[in-house]
This record gives structure tokens, sequence and C-alpha cells, in this order.
């Protein structure tokens, strides 16, 4: 090919390397784009001149840790709304990990023990075994969404409700008769809620590592493995998926067990660090997992999403929730507010898949 | 034609529930030669390369590869064993990266991890053995079509694919495109690859391929060698069919003026400039290829994509029709092309599809919907468009093509249209049922309406319009009388701006 036809194709081909100039609706369009982190930067600044303690050590570790807590229900559910599903069961596989937990790992002394045969077995283990628990009941959830083809907002109606039932019988198990699960033994509490790195003299609990840590695994996974690959793809076209030989059977089961193991690692948090476990717990936490999703740009679209974007969703959601608190707003407005951004937030997610015609 | 074959398709026969659509086809591909295949739309070209990809499964019929029987199970097996289709309607993850689209079911791995700089050094191989210049990393919905095109060659070539298939590649490329395209192509054939060429374009037929294989209502009519034929020859070999008695007589008288259309475009959509007029009792004709902007005129019109200038009038009063509710209200009706995806409401009863248009006119006191009025309307319906059904209550899927079809003609009569937009109205129908559609048209013409019919189908256009517009490239090409037109005519001017 001569060097002029080749020029010609360069021409052709990439047209978008042309720096476009700043016009009015292309500064509309960037600050759309970022309309979100731009709202978060102008509510920290306006929280902070109102209550000055909103930016010291203490409260941005308060929200740090917060943040940490919720994430890991963010990032299971994620993967599901990347494969243009949604999980309903997550609150309640929380739930059901915390009073599991809480219930192997309760002290000795604890007045009413509900397994008072069980001496506390290690911590690592009961993480584990509710990892399981959790994978469990995602791989039942994804098995009748791969293989009925069943909404899964449908499956996860009908599980989460299962569980639930499965819940409110185990917490009236044993010794313990439907009483809230507490008295918790000491290994468990200080491998959760206990410290042993302090920044500006603000304890940082050890479940802010358990969460980072899972965090950098489902980025791994998101990111490096033919997993997430085939996951991504799946969300974005099963049909081109399934003809280039990915195996959408285990695929989408894979996606949901991997969410419910996520659960389960909530659950385990939650067991200590509320420290008082009923059939309630995780109540409703998959609708704010949902919302940090779709907050944070993993869209309900399918097949696009970044574990950063979740991590924003979950970080705005408690920034909101812990600056309101500190402005004094009255709480019943907190909701509003929070519905606000979740519909703002899609809205503006919506406006680039829109195709004119 | 010495050369050992590369494909060699034999005796290949396909049949669905009524129709023979392959009846004892062959194709045979030698290796470092572009094998055009050609034929009408129905002629059965897709159909033939669904069984070689063992998308169908064929009745009776060998094919060789490389002088070895195969007999593919899934187009990922079809592509493992070198045979690769770059389809018309491109199959892509499009929110995921070029690279990712490319290696889709078998990503490279190092311990569990997918080998992202291999991949990605792999493609930039390929594209630069291709001299195409697409960023691997870039997001698929990002490219053009032209690059997407690529992207799937470069799949095909990745495989290292012997026979490699282009379905209609051209239809939504620039000139600059296609002659990459044709670069790249003329690439593949030098290596040894054997191609296939589905296309409707003669002068692209002639210029790149070396044999051309012609196909007829489901039969294999000839294979030349392409330095043979003119243009001429291929358009006889692909219509030499007998047209007697295949449609009803035309009765409708062509009235005044109803509807100008003047100088109307597309503001997302390739739609440019177009006009016409439109009579009374006239059946207007419009031809032309995919792409060509014949729907996108049809829904201009019916206020569903958004228009750009030009006007509109009817029976000389400008008219906007911005939206299809403004436009039904002024007495326009639309059948869209695709039946399934947005004409009928599948689960839905005939009852239902029928008065969806309709509806204001059943209410009682402006509340609730008389269920009486309903059942006798959808009774004309079935009695007036002769709709074979069970009964009013029965899901519209559950009929065949042709009578869904009527219930949507039944839906908008009802709605006492002045002027008919039909997008392919016989589509996916079978031939005897095409004539009760024909039949149908015309007596709506005889009653003094309006009807614009887009058809893919020449034959259909000549035996039912009374004058017919041809489009191209978005444009309006020309316009030739029904009666004393000819195909080749037709065929010349819907080329003009390809």
């Amino acid at each position: 090919m001569s060097k002029e036809s080749k020029t010609l194709e360069k021409e052709a081909q990439a047209p978008a390397k042309v720096k476009q100039p700043w016009t009015a609706k292309r500064v509309l369009d960037k600050i759309l784009d970022n309309a979100l982190l731009i709202l978060m930067a102008i509510a920290v600044v306006l929280i902070a001149i109102k209550n000055p303690n909103f930016i010291k050590a203490r409260s941005i570790i308060n929200i740090l840790s917060q943040t940490c807590a919720y994430l890991p229900v963010a990032l299971g559910v994620g993967g599901c709304i990347v494969l243009t599903g949604t999980d309903l069961s997550a609150g309640r596989i929380v739930g059901l990990s915390a009073c599991v937990s809480a219930s192997l790992l309760q002290a000795v002394d604890a007045a009413s023990k509900m397994w008072p045969n069980i001496t506390p077995p290690p911590v690592l283990l009961v993480l584990l075994l509710a990892m399981v628990i959790g994978a469990a009941i995602g791989a039942f959830n994804g098995f009748f969404v791969a293989k009925f083809k069943l909404h899964p907002f449908i499956v996860t109606l009908g599980t989460q409700l299962i569980i639930y039932t499965v819940l409110l019988l185990y917490v009236k198990g044993g010794n313990n008769g439907g009483m809230a699960i507490s008295t918790l033994d000491a290994s468990y509490s200080n491998f959760i809620t206990g410290s042993f790195l302090k920044i500006a003299k603000t304890p940082i609990p050890n479940y802010v590592w358990i969460s980072l840590i899972l965090t950098a695994v489902m980025w791994f996974i998101w990111n490096k493995t033919t997993f997430g690959k085939n996951m991504f793809a799946l969300g974005a076209n099963e049909e081109a998926a399934r003809v280039s030989g990915v195996n959408v059977f285990a695929t989408t089961i894979m996606v949901f067990a991997l969410a419910g193991a996520m659960y389960s690692v909530t659950g385990f948090i939650e067991g200590a660090r509320v420290g008082s476990n009923t059939a309630n717990t995780g109540f409703n936490y998959e609708l704010d997992g949902i919302a940090a999703c779709v907050i944070g740009g993993v869209s309900f679209v399918g097949g696009i999403g970044k574990i950063r974007g979740v991590i924003i969703g979950v970080l705005m959601l408690r920034l909101i929730f812990v600056g309101l608190n500190m402005v004094g707003i009255n709480q019943d407005l907190f909701y509003l507010i929070k519905g606000g951004i979740i519909l703002f937030a899609c809205a503006l997610d919506m406006r680039k898949y829109l195709v004119k015609k | 034609m010495e050369q050992p074959a590369l494909l060699e398709m034999r005796g290949i026969c396909k049949e669905f529930p009524g129709v023979k659509a392959l009846d004892n086809v062959q194709l045979t591909v030698r290796p470092g030669t572009v094998h055009a295949l050609m034929g009408e739309n129905g002629a059965g070209k897709s159909t033939l390369m669904k069984c070689l990809f063992g998308i169908y499964s064929k009745d009776a019929g060998t094919i060789t590869l490389d002088g070895r029987e195969v007999n593919f199970k899934s187009s990922k097996e079809a592509m493992e064993n070198g045979v690769a289709m770059v389809h018309q309607e491109l199959n892509q993850a499009l929110t995921r990266t070029v690279t990712d689209n490319l290696w889709l079911g078998r990503y490279p791995t190092i311990c569990g991890m997918v080998n992202e700089s291999k991949m990605r050094k792999d493609t930039k191989d390929i594209f630069d053995e291709l001299q195409v210049s697409v960023d691997p990393r870039a997001i698929m919905s990002t490219l053009s079509v032209s690059q997407r095109q690529m992207v799937e060659i470069a799949k095909a070539v990745s495989y290292d694919a012997k026979i490699i298939v282009f379905d209609e590649p051209t239809s939504s490329l620039t000139e600059v495109e296609v002659e990459h395209l044709f670069r790249i192509i003329n690439m593949l054939r030098n290596k040894g690859c054997g191609i296939i060429y589905i296309s409707h374009k003669m002068e692209e037929i002639l210029r790149i391929s070396d044999d051309v294989t012609i196909m007829r209502d489901g039969q294999y009519v000839a294979t030349r060698s392409a330095k043979d034929l003119t243009m001429d020859d291929i358009i006889k070999l692909m219509v030499g069919r007998e047209l007697t008695n295949r449609f009803p007589p035309k009765e409708n008288v062509v009235g005044e003026t109803i509807l100008e259309v003047d100088g109307i475009s597309g503001k997302y959509t390739n739609l440019n400039n177009a006009s016409l007029e439109l009579h009374k009792g006239e059946i207007l004709g419009v031809a032309g290829l995919d792409g060509a902007g014949r729907t996108e005129l049809l829904e201009n019109i019916f206020g569903s994509m958004t228009r750009e200038g030009g006007t509109m009038r009817l029976y000389g009063k400008e008219i906007t029709n911005k939206s299809p509710k403004e436009a039904i209200k002024n007495g326009f009706a639309l059948l869209t092309e695709e039946r399934r995806a947005t004409g009928i409401f599948g689960i839905r009863s005939i009852l239902d599809n029928t008065v969806i248009s309709n509806l204001k006119s059943y209410l009682m006191g402006g509340v609730c919907l008389s269920k009486k009025k309903m059942q006798k309307d959808t009774q004309w319906a079935i009695e007036a468009m002769h709709i074979k059904t069970p009964s009013q209550q029965t899901q519209i899927r559950s009929l065949s093509g042709g009578n869904q079809q009527k219930v949507i003609i039944g839906r908008w009569l009802l709605t006492n249209p002045e002027v008919l937009l039909l997008d392919e109205p016989t589509r996916g129908i079978d031939v005897g049922a095409k004539y009760e559609i024909y039949q149908l048209i015309i007596d709506l013409a005889k009653q003094g309406k309006g009807v614009i019919m887009v058809s893919s189908e020449m034959p259909e256009l000549l035996g039912v319009c009374d004058r017919i517009i041809v489009m191209s490239g978005g444009r309006v090409a020309g316009e030739v009388d029904a009666k004393t037109t000819s195909q080749e005519e037709i065929l010349t001017l819907a080329a003009k701006y390809v």
C-alpha cells in the first residue's frame, strides 16, 4: 500500500483524534458526566462549613469504616447487575450469616447461650462457613436464573422470603428462643471491631482490612480473570457470548454464588459490629447495595461497571448519611435525599445509552 | 476451475414446515478466490450459510472442507475448524473493548489470570497485518460500523480461517470504507483463503469476485466465472421466473393528489431530502436496497423518527406529524417492518390487538371501554380481512404470519386512515397468503385510500403498484411507472448513490 493511501485510511479510521473545541454543549456534557462527583464535593464543603467536625479524622474514619462494612454487599450485587439482573436476597443472606456466625461464636459465659455445648470454634473457620452458606444460596439463585431463564428479580424475591423463614426458625433454635444473639466471644469481637492501627489517635477497626482485601480480590476477579471477562461479555450481549463458546450457565451461577459469599462477609462483619443479632439484621441492605451500584455507574443496561464506581457509590451514601446527621437535618428527610440521588444518578447514566432516531 | 476445491457443498436440502427452503443446492469454493453468492431475498442464501455453520441442521447433502467431510454443530465449532463469518448484523459485546471481543470465549491465561498483554499484542499484530488502525483498547460501541466489521474480520483471521463468509458487508459503509474492505479481502485472497461474498450490489460483485453462484427460490441456478458475466446476465439468472397469476387484477383508479411530501430529511438517520406525491386510490411502491432509507422514509412521514426540514401537505393543508399519535389523528397508519418486534402484541388476544389503536372510540361516558363495541369491530376485522382464527380471544402469536398481518391491517382500518404506510407487508408470509394481502391492498386503493408500500421483492412492487419510487443511499434516486419499467431499470436506480 502506498504511503498516501495509508494516511488517507488513517484519516478515515480515526476522526476522533482531532481535538474538539470546547463548545457550550461539550462543557455541559462534561459537567453532566461528572455531576455526581461535583455534587458530592459541594455537599462536603457545605457540611464542613456548618459543622467543622465533619472533616476531622474521627468523622472521616467513621465514614470510611462504615463504607467498608457495606462494601461487600454492594460488590456482590454489582456482579448481578452487570448481568442485567439484581439480587433482592442480599439483605437476608447478611442476616442469616450474621446470626449463624454470632450464635457459633457466643461467649462461653453468655446468659442463655444459644448452643451451650459449642465452644467457640476458630473465627476464620466460622467466616469460611458463613461464606459457604452464602455461596450455596447464591448458587441456588443462579441456578434458577440460568436454568429456567427467570428474571433474577423474581428468583431472589422468592428466595429472600424462604431465607427469612429459615432465619426466623434459626433464632428460635437452641436456648435462644428468638432473643437477640449477643455477648459474643472476645476472639470474634476483637477480630472484627478490635484495632491494631491508629491514625490521628483514632483506632481503625480490623474489619476495614478484611473489606479492603476482598475489594482487591473482587477487582482482580472482575478485571483479570476469564470468569470476570465472561461475566461482562454475558451482560453486554448474551448471544455473542454464547456463540463465542462462553459457558453461560456456569458463569451465571458463579456470579450469583460469588455475590452470596460476599453478602456473608458483610453478615460476618455486622454480626460483631452491631453485636446484637436478630432476624431483622441485614434488613434492606440489598437496597443500599443496589443503590450504591447504580449511583456508581454499574448500569442496569448490562455489561458496564467498575469496582471504583461501586466504592464511590457506597462512600457517597455513607457520606450523605453521616453528613446530614452531623448538620442535624431532620432524619425523615434522609430518604427523600437518598431517593433523589438514585433517580438523578440513573437518569444521568441512561443519557449515555439513549439511541435517538 | 481445475484446482481442488477448498469447500464443497453438495446436494444440500433443507425443509421448513410447508416450505422447501433449499432444494439440492451446491456451492464449490476454490482456495485463493472470492466466490460471490447471489440471489433475490428469500432465494436461500442465508439458509445455505446457516446450514454450513450448523445453525440449521441440513436434511440432506454433504459438506467437504479441504477434502474432509464436516458437519458443524455450532458457529464456534465452525470457527475452530477455519470457517468464519462476518455477519451483516454484527453480534458483539458493545460495552467491552475491542480486545475483549476478539478473544471472547478463548482468553489466553497465565495461572488463572487473563494475559492482557499477550492478547493486546496479538490483536495489534493481526491489525497490523490487515493494516487496520483501530485501538485494541477502544470500547466497541465507540467504533464506526466499518471499524466494528474490521474487528470481526480480525476475529476470523485470528482463528486462522480458511473460509470467510461476508454477508452484505458493504451495506452500511462509505465509499472510502468499501475500498479499505476490498483491500483486506484481496489480501485474504492472496493468502489463499476462500471468500464467500454475499451481496446485492452487482458492480461490487463483478469487481471483486472470481466466481459467481446464483440461486433462485431455494434452488441452484448456475456457477459462472465473473469475467464472463455482465450485470444483465446476472439479473436474468436471478429473476428468470414465471410471473403469471401471482397478483390479483388491479382495479383501483388513481385520482387527485392527497399527500405531498417535500424535501424531508431525518435528523438522526440517513434520509436525505426526500420528496413524493401520493394520489387518491393509488398504490405507490418504494424500492431500494437494504439501508437505502425506505423504512426511514415511512417512519419520518409517520412521526416515529425525528424529521429535519421539509414540509408535508395533506389535501393541500400543511401537517406536521410530530409524533405517531398526531399522525394517526391526521389519518395515517403504519404497518411496521418487524412484525414481531413492533407490530403484534404476541401474548395478547386478537381482540386486544385489533382495537389497540382505536380505544378512544369505545369509551362509554369517558371512563370504561364497551366490550360489545370492541367485539363487534373485531368481528368486522375478522370477516373483512378473512382472518382465520378459532376465536377473538386467541393469542395472536399462535396465528400464521399472514393472519397476524391481516389483524394489524384490520387494526389500522378501524382508525379510518387516508394514507396507509406499509413496510414490507408480505415479509415472512407464505405465497398463498401473499395473494390475499395483495388483494387487500388493492381493495383499499379501490376504496380511495392512498397506499405507500415498501418492499424488497421487486416482482411484488411491479405487480401491485401504480408508480414506484426508487431509493438509494437515503435519497430518492428516481421514479418509474410500474406498468412500463423493468427490474433492470429499478436495480440500476437503486445502485445510483451506493
